[in-house]
């Protein structure tokens, strides 16, 4: 039975979406990429879309993030309320450590 | 059972590849036309009754409603529901947070719990957006959110399927349980709209 | 003429500029809900012979034309073929011909 990986982040971290860019099936959205959030909770691991969109297994399981963004830190335009919110699912391969305090 | 063809009689393109795929996918024994019959039956008795069951026992028990916020699934089934492999999350609208769901990048949707989404769903107005300009998308709907009240979008963009549990009206303490379900809409559960009397 | 960024695939819109949302609604047509149970029936089985993954990524790679052209099922029934094709189930010789069949068919004879 393959293991998942290693769970790296929990609740109240902060992190950043990598800004890479590649073609193919991803489930990262254009608009959180380069942006830092906090992890809102560990969701599980679960098989990779970008390998079951190949009909490929998808293992190990990858865990997998609600993160949480201040939507003015998401547009520069945001015409809303300054603590509102947006919350995505997003794999760990798509975060890293976000070192710099509030 | 007559087909839906378009206006002329004649069928699309795409509507005989549907037949076409589907007659293939019998001959081969990997379906039955009963098998496609009976899903299209359970997905038409689907609509937005279990989702508000959902809802209004959240409203009566406050204990349930503590566990669902933390395992929406598996408060479903605590109460019989039947939802499959639906990974739920359950969002709380308060005075202080006001939610809303949308799929970005296709159309994600409880469907278990809603039935099918509605067009305007899975439209590029609603996915380009609601992320973006939530409150006007909402105003669009006809709701308008307090400047004091954040808002929160949640963007189903993996495995995680979400309900918003609307807040429940003044004027409804003396409502039975199954009185307050009929009073929660599909679109209360997206977050398009808030729960009327 | 804008020119598309290439780091943007087409269906990933979150934050474009869109037109005010409709707030409309259709009853689905019968072949619409059949394409639906299609769907749920090859993905969810023992042993799926579509993945909502392998739908989802051929959708995408739909042109922008395409894309936007489409009606909602009529990409999922695209991308169940594709997928089908993809995996061996169906050739696309068969799909050619039983289309082509379907469609010299009386209309009213379902």
């Amino acid at each position: 039975m393959t293991e998942s990986s290693t769970v790296r982040f929990h609740a109240g971290d902060r992190v950043r979406v990598r800004t890479a860019y590649s073609i193919g099936h991803v489930r990262t959205p254009y608009y959180v990429r380069g942006k830092s959030g906090v992890i809102e909770r560990v969701c599980g691991s679960f098989p990779n879309p970008e390998e079951l969109a190949y009909a490929r297994a998808g293992l190990p399981p990858l865990p997998l993030y609600r993160v949480r963004f201040l939507q003015r830190e998401l547009w520069t335009d945001y015409a809303g309320h300054p603590a509102d919110t947006l919350e995505a699912e997003i794999y760990q391969h798509w975060l890293q450590a976000e070192d710099a305090p509030r | 059972m007559s087909g839906n063809h378009d206006q002329d009689d004649t069928l699309t393109y795409y509507q005989a590849m549907e037949s076409a795929v589907r007659e293939l996918l019998i001959e081969k024994g990997v379906l039955t036309a009963g098998d496609v019959r009976r899903q299209v039956e359970a997905m038409d008795a689907r609509g937005p009754q279990d989702g508000a069951t959902l809802v209004a026992r959240a409203w009566v028990d406050t204990a349930f409603k503590q566990r669902m916020l933390k395992d929406g699934s598996a408060a479903a089934r605590e109460l019989g529901l039947e939802i499959g492999p639906l990974k739920l999350i359950v969002v709380e609208n308060t005075a202080e947070v006001h939610n809303v769901i949308v799929c970005t990048l296709c159309s994600c949707y409880p469907r278990m719990l809603l039935g099918l989404p509605p067009d305007w769903y899975k439209s590029r107005s609603y996915r380009s957006r609601a992320v973006r300009e939530p409150r006007a998308v909402l105003a669009e709907f006809g709701t308008v959110i307090p400047a004091d009240c954040q808002v929160r979008v949640h963007d189903s963009t993996a495995d995680m399927r979400y309900l918003v549990l609307p807040r429940r009206p003044a004027g409804t303490e003396r409502l039975s349980e199954a009185e307050l379900a009929m009073l929660v809409t599909r679109d209360n559960m997206i977050g398009v709209s808030l729960v009327e009397i | 003429m804008t020119v598309p960024d290439p780091h943007r695939s087409h269906h990933d819109m979150g934050g474009l500029p869109a037109a005010a949302v409709v707030p409309v609604e259709h009853d689905y047509a019968i072949w619409e809900k059949r394409v639906d149970a299609l769907l749920v029936l090859l993905s969810n089985r023992k042993e799926p012979l579509v993945s909502v993954d392998e739908l989802r990524r051929n959708i995408e790679s739909l042109g922008i034309e395409a894309y936007d052209r489409m009606t909602y099922y009529e990409r999922w029934i695209f991308a169940i073929s594709q997928t089908l094709i993809q995996r061996g189930v169906i050739t696309v010789d068969e799909l050619g011909r039983r289309i082509e069949q379907v469609s010299l068919r009386d209309p009213e004879h379902d």
